[in-house]
């Protein structure tokens, strides 16, 4: 080639100026296809930056500062995750409850919903009016639906305890022991479990039903239909349910909020917000979050608290980033 | 550049004293249209549904009234956290008012809330008028940029009628008649549960925290160079002590399970108000709800009862109250300073407004105002507010997650989940001096 550049170049130049305008063409083309792929995802584009990136950023940028919400921020390097490691006296509690929870909460949640769509699944008649009543829990606010909880399990007036009474049990102290206001928040959250629920009864049904049949002709019993048809087809959404349950673990608040605050019995002081009630009784339903709220938004640290979330958000995606890869063993894919 | 100029020489000759001119141009429009009052909107933390906040209101309809130039809206329900995201976000009130005294080194801190020491020395007010607790929970790092709006002192709330029953004359003074009293008080039943309790000494429910309690037993929080010293104050662990023998008397599993059938603390159903405990630790402002919700109810008040070591601490009790203040960046300072001004100093105003919730007036001149109604169950609390052994807590850097973290601890020791309690309080003063120095420093020197 390089040895005949000049005759290379005459003999080819009228198809190469084609190619040339072809080219350029193509290209404008394609311009114009990223324009209007842009200008079509502007919307996410915005909205992903403006509530999600530059939050992000900044959360980034104040956990390196020491910043009141009032004062200019002033940075401070990583003091603050000195403090997050080394010095925070009730970090190590809200971690632990955290993790405490995910590891209860999280298969229960799971084998709970599985459990129940397997049963609607199987339903013969009513199965429009089961349905509706296993999902509608998952419709009460998750305030009001604390609420309610607290004052059912209220261990000197809540129905419970009476009626375990008349049965000659005396009862728990529910979310008054620190002992058992972690299971009766894990028992709030099995009882409002109606979403995964729901997903999970539409794969059940999605299962193919000759696969059930060839194992049937196979001779499979239930629990072997269960575990070699039922399971493999419906991994996927197991672990769309695990991965779900737990970063909703990581982020559990709201319930864990108001159940200390109505059990501690300081929360009818509206407008004196303290934070003395926070993971009631004696830390145990204080978890990161509601650490993380109390640093923000009581004390008004918003430099230490943004540091609190950049820690969640990185162990967030890296527990996502293991259960993902590790599910390559476990779940089925079709087609592979 | 020169179009905008001309513009603006355009617009002062047709519309004298606008924008063009700067900040000097609002303050003088605000005071040239002195026919047309200005508007200001005050926000204070007293709840909608209770008589508090309309007592307030109908205190400030008079003011408005007396004072036609200027309107002052009232907004209740207001806590700290309001006040924070309004102050961020540019639209403050104002006038802000806080019943957290504890933040008040956030607000004078950043300068959110503005220094009052100028307007005080332009209307030669002697800051010497309000007593030593209110003026010290009322600055940080030498600016005042709070006043305080009528106190709290906190004293023994007792059941004469249960007293009479169980043969008591008079009130405990000291920390063994308290607890000789709260046990034959405590009444149970068959199977043990309480009934009524004497006293009930958990830390959190209602208005017990440690600071509270703390100074029956003449506690100290700081060493002379502001770093926390409640391992080497033996007062501490005496009072930590105290309260734990008696939560074991109870029963902490009883006593837990007594506390949650209780009724809110702020409503008709309060277990002092309905019978259900002897003796509590409660604010001066019981006597108006009590007045309000249970006319018939035999009481009476007296201080808390002191460490049996030191009876000259007797008659004396903690006192925080509400705070008041102007945020940064209003547009009629000076209009809201004179509010401020008429709401903290007035005598008649602050004796007529202690009058209707019956909390503590804030001057020298009100507390001794003739317009002051007498009644010997709240004359008790005037007594604790003028004593010299009454005290308040820190106001550190770390603001209310100090004493928080203090409530923290007592909180498990009750419940029996700390088992060394030397090496527990040294591991809390270590835990506080580092969260003071994580959030920027402390201040020394409580009153």
């Amino acid at each position: 080639m390089s040895l005949q550049p000049a005759v290379d170049a005459g003999a080819t130049s009228a198809p190469a100026s084609f190619e040339l305008a072809r080219r350029r063409g193509k290209r404008s083309a394609a311009w114009r296809r990223r324009r209007l792929v842009l200008v079509l995802m502007s919307p996410w584009i915005v909205g992903f930056s403006v509530f999600f990136g530059y939050p992000l950023v900044t959360s980034v940028y104040l956990s390196f500062t020491h910043y009141d919400l009032l004062s200019s921020p002033r940075w401070v390097g990583t003091a603050n995750y000195s403090y997050l490691f080394h010095g925070d006296p009730q970090v190590g509690a809200a971690v632990r409850n955290t993790l405490w929870f995910i590891a209860i909460a999280v298969p229960l949640q799971v084998l709970f919903a599985f459990g129940i769509a397997l049963m609607l699944a199987r339903a013969r008649r009513g199965v429009g009016i089961f349905r509706t009543i296993f999902y509608l829990p998952a419709l009460a606010p998750p305030v009001a639906a604390t609420l309610g909880f607290v004052y059912i399990l209220n261990p000197a007036t809540g129905p419970v305890n009476s009626l375990l009474g008349h049965l000659g049990v005396q009862g728990p102290l529910w979310f008054q022991d620190p002992h058992w206001s972690k299971p009766s928040l894990v028992a709030l959250s099995l009882w409002g479990v109606g979403n995964t629920m729901v997903i999970f009864l539409a794969a059940v049904l999605d299962v193919p039903r000759q696969l059930y049949e060839s194992a049937e002709l196979d001779g499979a019993g239930i629990w072997s239909r269960l575990r070699w048809v039922t399971l493999p087809s419906i991994s996927p959404v197991i672990l769309f349910a695990v991965v779900f349950g737990v970063i909703q673990g990581l982020q559990y608040f709201t319930q864990a909020y108001v159940a200390a605050g109505v059990a501690s019995g300081q929360a009818s002081q509206a407008a004196d917000v303290t934070a003395g009630n926070l993971g009631y009784p004696q830390d145990s339903t204080l978890f990161y979050p509601v650490l993380l709220y109390q640093h923000g938004f009581t004390d008004f640290q918003m430099g230490y608290a943004s540091s609190m979330a950049v820690l969640l958000l990185v162990i967030s995606f890296a527990v996502t980033l293991v259960i993902v890869v590790n599910s390559r063993k476990w779940v089925y894919r079709a087609g592979r | 550049m020169r179009r905008i100029a001309i513009g603006c020489v355009l617009l002062a000759v047709t519309l004298p004293l606008t924008g063009c001119f700067g900040s000097g141009g609002s303050k003088k429009s605000s005071k040239s249209s002195s026919s047309k009052p200005v508007t200001l909107t005050a926000w204070v933390g007293w709840s909608a549904g209770t008589h508090e906040l309309k007592a307030f209101k109908s205190l400030v309809d008079e003011y408005n009234k007396s004072h036609p130039a200027t309107q002052v809206k009232v907004v209740g329900d207001i806590n700290d956290t309001k006040i924070v995201a309004a102050i961020r976000s540019g639209t403050a009130p104002d006038i802000v008012s806080s019943f957290n005294s504890y933040n008040v080194g956030n607000y004078c801190g950043s300068g959110s809330w503005i220094d009052l020491t100028p307007y005080l020395k332009k209307d030669h007010i002697d800051i010497n008028g309000f007593p030593p607790a209110t003026r010290y929970y009322t600055q940080y790092g030498g600016k005042r940029c709070a006043l305080p709006l009528l106190a709290d002192t906190y004293g023994l709330y007792y059941n004469k009628t249960l007293f009479a029953k169980a043969g008591i004359t008079s009130p405990p003074k000291t920390i063994s008649e308290l607890t000789a009293d709260a046990k034959k008080l405590t009444q149970r039943s068959s199977n043990g549960a309480i009934k009524v309790a004497g006293i009930d000494p958990l830390i959190g429910f209602y208005e017990n925290v440690p600071e509270r309690w703390g100074t029956s037993f003449g506690v100290k929080w700081l060493t002379p160079d502001g770093k926390s010293d409640l391992s080497k104050d033996p007062a501490w662990t005496k009072m930590m002590t105290w309260h734990k023998s008696l939560v074991d008397w109870y029963g902490y599993s009883k006593l837990t399970r007594f506390q949650a059938g209780l009724g809110d603390e702020f409503s008709a159903s309060n277990a002092f108000e309905a019978g259900k405990v002897a003796m509590n630790l409660d604010g001066e402002w019981r006597v108006a709800f009590i007045a309000d919700e249970h006319p018939e109810l035999k009481y009476g008040t007296a201080p808390m009862p002191v460490d049996d070591a030191h009876p000259e601490l007797y008659g004396s009790g903690y006192i925080n109250g509400t705070i008041i203040g102007i945020p940064k960046g209003g547009k009629h300072q000076d209009q809201a300073w004179q509010v401020v001004k008429y709401l903290t100093t007035n005598p008649t105003f602050l004796a007529k407004f202690s009058n209707l919730i019956r909390n503590v007036p804030t001057t020298k001149a009100s507390l001794n105002s003739p317009v002051i109604k007498p009644d010997p169950n709240f004359a008790t609390f005037l007594k604790i507010f003028g004593n010299s052994h009454s005290s308040t807590s820190p106001i550190m850097a770390s603001g209310q997650a100090y004493t928080n973290l203090v409530q923290n601890f007592m909180t498990k020791y009750q419940a029996g989940s700390v088992h060394n309690l030397a090496a527990g309080l040294a591991k809390l003063d270590r835990q506080l001096d580092a969260q003071v120095k994580q959030a920027g420093g402390g201040s020394a020197g409580v009153p």
